[in-house]
């Protein structure tokens, strides 16, 4: 009975289905993920090499606006356009131009007159990277670091293919994702990956407080407790807890959370024998996960740092081959 | 000034009047309906002829923005786009920089809605001063400057005693107080309904009890003061049921909603559209189809506009950091008509629903063709469609979410106090 439209067809492909932005892993179709992930594996081999260098951005400026402090995804961004052979800018914009009063909308049209070619953008309100790729420079193509509790694609990809590497094929496999789903946007893009590529089984782990309402809908089965949630699963896929939210009412403390949700050696025994251990870092050591667990023969965790300067390069690259395509397409927008 | 509105189909419920006739207007003042009252003589026409003739529509809650947010809205640009919308009288909320809780804003506001001439503009006055929801705003003086009504928008007051000290007081004076229902705490930095889709896209929700637990404890001090209360823009089904079960009981109480809570639903927010961004928000298909019953029952009397004009600028942000509202008085009757489409209501109901329901809400003689009424008169063309163009609204706010949209209904002339105030 809507009085709308349908959503448009989704933003962030060309019209042959192509990618041009990176906004959200939802939508997009197995095929495409699977590309992403096995041109990711063809950037893992060469980061090997003792060149590092390929030029498919050369020429090229990549502009990382990072409007939310990172270290470690903006370091592997960076390194990622580099080995592209792209001219890289990082902007802090947290301490600069909106400090000033200026709008997100202002901020980017500037950049955008400077001929930029691609905004990586991390912000923390939801719906940061869709805005700037809908409204304000849909010919710059937009790779979405993270946008409040919305997505972190590049994360959910660089997940999956550290899976895909000492798991194989998804089918069968039962993920648990634990901790504060409510506020966190890696667990979102990671229950979509892993539905789309078909995940046997998708587990949240969480007190009621730090689940959001509905998550069921994604297609996830909620757990309260780890010895439930845990049993037989194939991966355990911790997140960071932030210390701000023992201020609130979300959990009485940290000592409390550690001893029900933690993850340790002994619940990590209710796992599957072989069961593997990730976490999008940085990890807080005795808040959400036991040293002995983080440092382990099943951890990860490392793993994961290496694969994401690969999906990185992977999503880049594929995205402004897609701009380059569309742009050539509609010559009224050069 | 004589007006003959000929061969219109003339509906007024208040007279069960359903028939095409012709509707004269002397003075201001609606003189005769069918024949043409004696010496009546001679008089500019306006053919009405496919046309519906009825009471101008009385909108219960619109943000005119001035004084104080004058960048988004005029009292002149946003009466201009009432009268555009077949809307001769509106309720304007305190939430004015100042606030309107001294007599001399309230004058200000009804003063340059004369001036402009558009439309009559009554304000509703704040409850408390600066709508702090501490000390008492001064309701005698600010009802004898025209206040309509009394109410906190949506801050609630905190302190349930104070609230309780202000409703008596409201309730010595026979003092209408309206009540925009919403938890402060329960709905903080909250942009859209606590569903499946706030969860998906990762944004901070107001979940149904918000509302629900502010209306239950604004019934149960109305019940203790026996106020005259009005409950605005609800938004849930699980209020809707309050509201039944307390009047029911007996009270003395009323409740309008905003038509696009009747038409839309959470899931129509979908890709960070912030022209979706509405407090109250958008809620569940199951909560629409309750506010839809509770049309049909009249347990929800009126339907209004909710117009809040913004400029573009308060809209360009991603979608939690940009300000909530529709532009919607040049939409609430083609959206309103979409009801009677649906056969959700008959055609004279909903134009009970948009004139003398809200008249009698607030206590006004008005939205009414009975002879000797003034001649607020809404003409519109019932089946005229037409392609909604953000940029030729006359109002100061171009965001509507109805954009591009196909609409059907379409206002033709506007008469206010027998004079023509838009022509399409």
């Amino acid at each position: 009975m809507s009085e709308l439209n349908e959503a448009p067809a989704s933003i962030q492909l060309t019209s042959s289905g192509q990618l041009k932005h990176f906004l959200t892993v939802e939508g997009l179709s197995r095929e495409l993920l699977t590309e992403i992930l096995d041109t990711a594996d063809s950037f893992v081999d060469m980061s090997a090499q003792q060149v590092k260098k390929v030029p498919l951005l050369r020429g090229k400026t990549v502009v990382n606006l990072f409007f939310e402090a990172s270290t470690r995804t903006l370091s592997t961004f960076e390194l990622a356009a580099k080995r592209l052979s792209a001219d890289v800018l990082n902007l802090n914009i947290s301490t600069s131009s909106t400090s000033k009063g200026e709008t997100l909308k202002d901020t980017l049209m500037t950049l955008r007159a400077m001929h930029s070619d691609m905004f990586v953008v991390r912000h923390s309100s939801s719906g940061a990277a869709h805005f700037i790729a809908q409204h304000v420079t849909p010919d710059v193509a937009v790779i979405n670091a993270g946008d409040g509790r919305h997505a972190h694609p590049t994360q959910a990809m660089l997940d999956m293919l550290t899976i895909r590497q000492h798991k194989g094929d998804f089918a069968n496999l039962k993920v648990a994702i634990v901790g504060d789903i409510l506020h966190s946007r890696v667990a979102r893009s990671q229950i979509h990956a892993l539905k789309i590529l078909g995940a046997g089984e998708i587990r949240v782990i969480a007190p009621k407080t730090l689940l959001p309402s509905h998550i069921e809908a994604m297609g996830v089965k909620v757990f309260q407790e780890m010895a439930a949630g845990l049993r037989d699963v194939d991966v355990v896929m911790m997140l960071r807890l932030q210390k701000e939210r023992m201020q609130t009412a979300l959990l009485p403390s940290e000592a409390e959370f550690y001893k029900l949700y933690g993850l340790t050696n002994d619940k990590l025994a209710y796992a599957k024998a072989d069961a593997v251990v990730m976490h999008p870092g940085p990890i807080n050591r005795g808040v959400e996960i036991e040293s002995a667990v983080a440092d382990g023969p099943r951890s990860l965790i490392m793993n994961q740092v290496t694969n994401g300067i690969a999906v990185r390069m992977a999503v880049m690259s594929m995205a402004m081959s897609g701009q380059l395509t569309d742009i050539q397409k509609q010559p009224e927008l050069i | 000034m004589k007006i003959k509105i000929e061969g219109g189909r003339v509906i007024d419920p208040t007279q069960e009047l359903d028939q095409i006739t012709d509707l004269y207007v002397d003075s201001g003042v609606i003189v005769a309906i069918g024949d043409a009252p004696d010496g009546f003589g001679s008089a500019e026409v306006i053919d009405a002829q496919g046309k519906v003739v009825c009471a101008g529509l009385i909108d219960l809650c619109a943000h005119m923005r001035e004084p104080g947010f004058t960048r988004k809205g005029t009292i002149a640009s946003e009466t201009a786009a009432a009268a555009a919308g077949g809307i001769t009288t509106l309720v304007t909320p305190p939430t004015t920089s100042p606030c309107i809780d001294n007599p001399a804003v309230a004058e200000l506001i009804q003063d340059r809605a004369a001036d402009a001439g558009f439309a009559r503009v009554l304000p509703m006055g704040a409850l408390t001063r600066d709508l702090g929801g501490e000390q008492l705003a001064p309701l005698h003086a600010l009802s004898s400057s025209g206040c309509i009504a009394f109410t906190n928008a949506r801050q609630p007051v905190p302190s349930s005693l104070v609230l309780l000290r202000c409703l008596e007081y409201a309730a010595t004076h026979d003092l209408l107080v309206i009540f925009q229902p919403q938890d402060a705490a329960l709905a903080h930095n909250g942009c859209i309904h606590d569903g499946a889709n706030a969860t998906r896209m990762g944004l901070n929700s107001i979940p149904e009890t918000a509302e629900t637990i502010e209306v239950a404890r604004c019934l149960l001090l109305v019940e203790q003061t026996g106020v005259r209360a009005h409950f605005g823009q609800l938004s849930c089904d699980r209020s809707i049921r309050l509201i039944e079960a307390a009047q029911q009981r007996g009270l003395n109480i009323t409740a309008d909603v905003a038509v696009h809570h009747l038409l839309l639903c959470d899931e129509d927010v979908s890709e960070f559209d912030a022209a979706l961004h509405l407090i109250p928000p958008l809620r569940s298909p199951l909560d629409r189809a309750g506010l839809r019953q509770g049309l049909v029952t009249d347990t929800l009397q009126a339907i209004c506009s909710d117009h809040q004009p913004q400029d573009l600028i308060s809209k360009q942000a991603p979608f939690a950091d940009t300000e909530p509202g529709l532009s919607g008085l040049e939409t609430l009757l083609p959206l309103s008509l979409k009801l009677v489409e649906q056969q959700l209501l008959a055609l004279p109901q909903l134009i009970e629903k948009l004139t003398s329901a809200p008249a009698r809400i607030l206590g006004l003689d008005d939205g009414t063709l009975e002879i000797g009424s003034r001649a607020d008169i809404c003409i519109f063309d019932p089946a005229e469609t037409w392609t909604l163009n953000p940029e030729k609204l006359r109002s100061n706010g171009w965001n509507t979410p109805f954009a591009g949209k196909t609409l059907t209904g379409r206002v033709k002339v506007t008469l206010l106090g027998g004079k023509v105030v838009y022509r399409d």
